[in-house]
């Protein structure tokens, strides 16, 4: 009989696959790597080989550069390819574009590693991805970020509601909002497209070639200016959308009176939001919530949970309530996604 | 109840006074009766009913909740009333596709009001379970409202008087008209807001003891002074206390009160009732009338500093043993009203003598007379000043932090009238310090490091360091500013989060000149000292930071005011 550590075993670099001779997310260079998603968490240059969906690999090359693994191989969601006895199948995990949970099926034991994930149950919560789709299997690997039960994110409408009014309320006020530059900053604008804001929107540098890559992918997100060369003047009433670092940069000192926003999971909590100096949190988020962590590992139907970056211990907790063997997977260097734009600009 | 909480949420993460007070008039515009009026008690803190404890709220979310996971959650968000607010198991499905998709409102029909009718009528036992039906109702901002709501923890960074000054906003009026029948309303305030949208007059104050608002001072420039002529003008000291209003009436309050005599009423300077906390020196104000003062604590027929006083402020509840050792005093500059006899379209010459016989009439060794400071030409009071020891204060002088001057014909204006009544407080210690530590600002300063933490030399293990005594965030012009953040960002030599460690040797670093009003001792600071109102004066960058001041000059100038030997300017 087949055991789940005989598909796959953990390692402090990411999970590895012996029979395939892979390894998923690996946060140091390994001669072949699986990558659920674009997030420079999971997915580092300097692979020898890295199979992905289109998305994430054309994301990557926008990160890294043309020469960022030594060959590349593109897998549809849904197509399954064989790597010595290993089937390997990518699924949609709603997460960001492109992002994919990695289904591993040896002997007819499947194992599904998620990567990070979202599964929002009104498909409009995110017009960017395609959204998470279950996969029944026997050992489910689930991220743990918002793994406490005081995160729920609720309806991401009513979030962009509360930008919108203040906005009205602050017409001569430029509105910042913070948000990571790959996935959360064009679907924050794609909401506000969807609730009706037509102005044009105006983009941090840090966001323009990621931006740019999703309207190629067919993504509607309106008129989008550069916020670099606007007059403060025409900055009033405006929303600019910018990666978080830049929220307390000497960069917002060419807008008029800046309201800071952020969308972020992370919003729900307020010693989190006051110490960003934060003055409007948006509850917005691209991983799972708590109600959706443990629906979906209930959903899956598998035996057997491992646990990776975040708050494991709840959640772990959760799956021996209910008589689901699980283990924290002790990865270095997940979660923290975007980690790579802390730096301060200096214009 | 939701817009409530959504305006509670907004106003404790803006920081700037100028858009709190936006949001509050946007509320206001944009809401009914008698939901804004109950809104504006609960900001005013006008709010009256049992509140709940804690260990009610933590006992709902253990009956819900499983126990290790509310541990792991209270252990990770840190505030209790948060964490119940966030993790109370939610009624709605968490797959609630056919309410979102269709866009149908959330089922919240609960307002303020009902709350704050339903809990003054409930019993204690009813309680927990009306709270829980209404938990239940709300969203996480909700759900987070009405627990700070109900256990009075209501704390969003709104002083009474900015809530008082966006509703005054409404109509176009000052703060000082909506203070002056404060206290002859009642939540939910509905002939407030009916005068201030013009569909009915202004409510009467029917109250026998009302507030009147404060006539102010404008600070003096030695420049000033040659503008003015000696001659009109009266000067007293100007005391370190609080600035109070003592005002004692006969009849029924509005709300009711009433002890067939005599009310006597304490208001701070924004007409905040503090009755209460000095009972007192209120029991001396056996006569109608209404005094401008300055409250002060008196041991021994001495003024004590502002240090002492403090010490018996913002304290819940009021011993004998506290009345005992910080006995309350007023000493009376103005009388605003002599029974019924409104004095404030009186010169002040005129005011003066009847307060001079009113204080003897009350005959209450509580309530003294500020005394007039002689003096026949501006040299005569510049010296004075300079030494209020000498000058008439005699042993009360530490507890002098000014001269007043008024002009003998001034009516009692409120607000802050042009050219009436000067300020001019003693100068400011000085002492050169270090740059240490920089901080970023809120708000508009969020982009600059704008909050400095300053030291002085003094021997440690190693030879000479520097150790911190204070926090200063302003004094400096705009100008001033841009360099020291510059300075900042380029001789960082560590980051604590938003604080950079800036170099500070011998012969490196920053001196500032900073300004304060005085010290006290403080078991909360490494140097066992702390400023008040400390201040950027001056930065110093001609001055290598090796020649900075020294703790010792610090606790030498301590020790000379708790002598209350020190006056003037000692730099």
């Amino acid at each position: 009989m087949i055991r789940p550590e005989d598909v796959l075993v953990p390692s402090p670099s990411g999970v590895c696959c012996k029979r395939g001779g892979f390894h998923i997310d690996p946060t140091r260079p390994v001669e072949r790597a699986v990558i659920t998603h674009a997030h420079s968490d999971h997915a580092s240059a300097g692979h020898g080989a890295v199979l992905s969906t289109q998305e994430t690999l054309d994301l990557m090359r926008l990160r890294y550069g043309e020469n960022f693994a030594g060959t590349t191989q593109a897998l549809p969601y849904g197509e399954t390819i064989d790597l010595a006895g290993a089937k390997i199948t990518l699924h949609p995990a709603g997460h960001i574009l492109g992002s994919a949970q990695v289904a591993v099926e040896v002997d007819g034991l499947r194992v599904v590693a998620s990567g990070d994930y979202k599964n929002a149950a009104d498909p409009s919560a995110d017009p960017t991805c395609t959204p998470f789709e279950l996969v029944r299997c026997d050992l489910f690997i689930t991220e743990a970020t918002f793994a406490l039960p005081v995160f729920r994110h609720g309806e991401p409408d009513a979030e962009i509601g509360k930008l919108l009014h203040s906005l009205a309320l602050f017409p001569e006020r430029a509105h910042l909002v913070g948000a990571y530059s790959i996935g959360k900053a064009q679907r924050l604008i794609a909401l506000l497209r969807k609730a009706g804001y037509a102005a044009p929107i105006y983009l941090h540098g840090a966001m323009e070639k990621i931006t740019n890559y999703y309207i190629e992918r067919g993504i509607a997100l309106g008129e989008l200016r550069p916020a670099r060369g606007a007059t403060k003047a025409n900055l009033a009433g405006t929303i600019t959308i910018c990666p978080p670092s830049a929220l307390n940069d000497l960069w917002t000192r060419r807008f008029p009176d800046p309201v800071a926003a952020f969308a972020s999971g992370w919003m729900r909590v307020r010693a989190r939001a006051r110490q960003q100096g934060v003055a409007l949190p948006l509850v917005i988020s691209d991983h799972a919530d708590w109600d959706g962590l443990t629906a979906t590992i209930a959903a899956t139907g598998a035996g057997e949970i491992w646990v990776t970056h975040g708050q494991e211990d709840a959640l772990i907790h959760w799956c021996a309530m209910r008589g689901l063997k699980a283990r924290p997977l002790d990865i270095v260097g997940y979660g923290d996604e975007e980690g790579d734009e802390g730096g301060e600009e200096t214009s | 109840m939701n817009r409530f909480a959504e305006l509670l949420d907004r106003l404790a993460y803006e920081p700037s006074r100028n858009n709190k007070l936006r949001l509050m008039i946007d509320y206001f515009r944009s809401t009914g009766d008698p939901e804004r009026g109950w809104a504006l008690a609960a900001l005013t803190g006008a709010l009256s009913f049992r509140h709940a404890k804690a260990g009610l709220i933590r006992s709902l979310i253990a009956e819900r909740t499983d126990p290790v996971l509310f541990e792991l959650s209270y252990d990770y968000v840190g505030d209790l009333s948060e964490t119940v607010a966030l993790m109370w198991p939610a009624k709605k499905a968490h797959i609630s596709t056919a309410a979102s998709q269709q866009g149908v409102e959330k089922q919240d029909n609960l307002t303020l009001t009902e709350v704050v009718e339903t809990l003054a009528r409930l019993g204690k036992a009813q309680l927990p379970q009306q709270l829980a039906r209404w938990l239940d109702a709300l969203d996480e901002t909700g759900r987070w409202a009405l627990i700070k709501l109900v256990t009075g923890g209501l704390r969003v960074g709104v002083s009474a008087r900015l809530a008082k000054a966006a509703v005054a906003a409404l109509g176009d009026k000052d703060v000082h008209d909506v203070e002056v029948i404060w206290p002859a309303l009642a939540a939910p305030y509905r002939g407030l807001f009916a005068w201030l949208e013009g569909r009915a007059d202004k409510p009467v104050s029917g109250d026998p003891a009302p507030f009147r608002p404060p006539m102010l001072a404008h600070a003096l420039d030695d420049a000033d002074l040659t503008t003015l002529n000696p001659a009109d003008f009266v000067a007293e000291w100007k005391w370190d206390g609080i600035r109070v209003q003592a005002v004692a009436g006969s009849g029924t309050t509005q709300r009711g009160e009433t002890d067939g005599g005599l009310f006597a009423r304490l208001y701070s300077r924004t007409g905040e009732e503090i009755s209460k906390s000095f009972p007192d020196v209120l029991e001396g104000l056996r006569l109608p009338g209404a005094i401008d003062g300055e409250l002060l604590i008196m041991r021994d027929r001495r003024v004590q500093t502002f240090n002492v006083l403090q010490q018996r402020l913002n304290r819940k509840t009021v011993t004998a043993k506290l009345m005992a050792e910080f006995p309350a005093h007023l000493r009376a500059y103005d009388l605003l009203a002599d029974g019924d006899e409104d004095l404030r379209e009186r010169p002040f010459a005129e005011r003066r003598s009847r307060l001079e016989r009113f204080i003897t009439r009350l005959n209450n060794e509580r309530l003294d007379l500020s005394p007039l400071i002689p003096f026949r030409n501006w040299d005569e009071l510049i010296a004075a000043r300079k030494n209020p020891s000498t000058a008439g204060a005699g042993p009360d002088a530490a507890a002098v932090e000014g001269v007043m001057l008024k002009a003998r014909e001034a009516l009692y204006v409120p607000g802050r009238p042009k050219g009436l009544w000067w300020k001019w407080k003693r100068d400011p210690f000085i002492i050169d310090a270090v740059l240490m530590y920089a901080q970023r600002g809120h708000g508009k300063r969020s982009s600059y490091y704008s909050d400095y933490t300053f030291g002085v030399w003094t021997k440690g293990e190693d030879g000479d360091e520097l150790v911190p005594v204070g926090k200063a965030y302003f004094g400096f012009t705009d100008e001033e500013l841009l360099q020291i953040d510059r300075f900042v960002r380029r001789n960082t030599i560590d980051r604590f989060g938003p604080v950079r460690e800036v170099v500070h040797e011998a012969d490196r670093g920053l001196v500032l000149e900073v300004a304060f009003e005085g010290l006290q001792r403080s078991s909360r600071h490494k140097s066992g000292l702390a400023m008040r109102f400390p201040r950027i004066n001056r930065l110093r960058w001609d001055k290598p930071p090796g020649q900075a001041d020294r703790l010792d000059r610090l606790e030498t100038l301590l020790a000379s005011i708790e002598q209350g030997h020190l006056q003037g300017q000692i730099a």
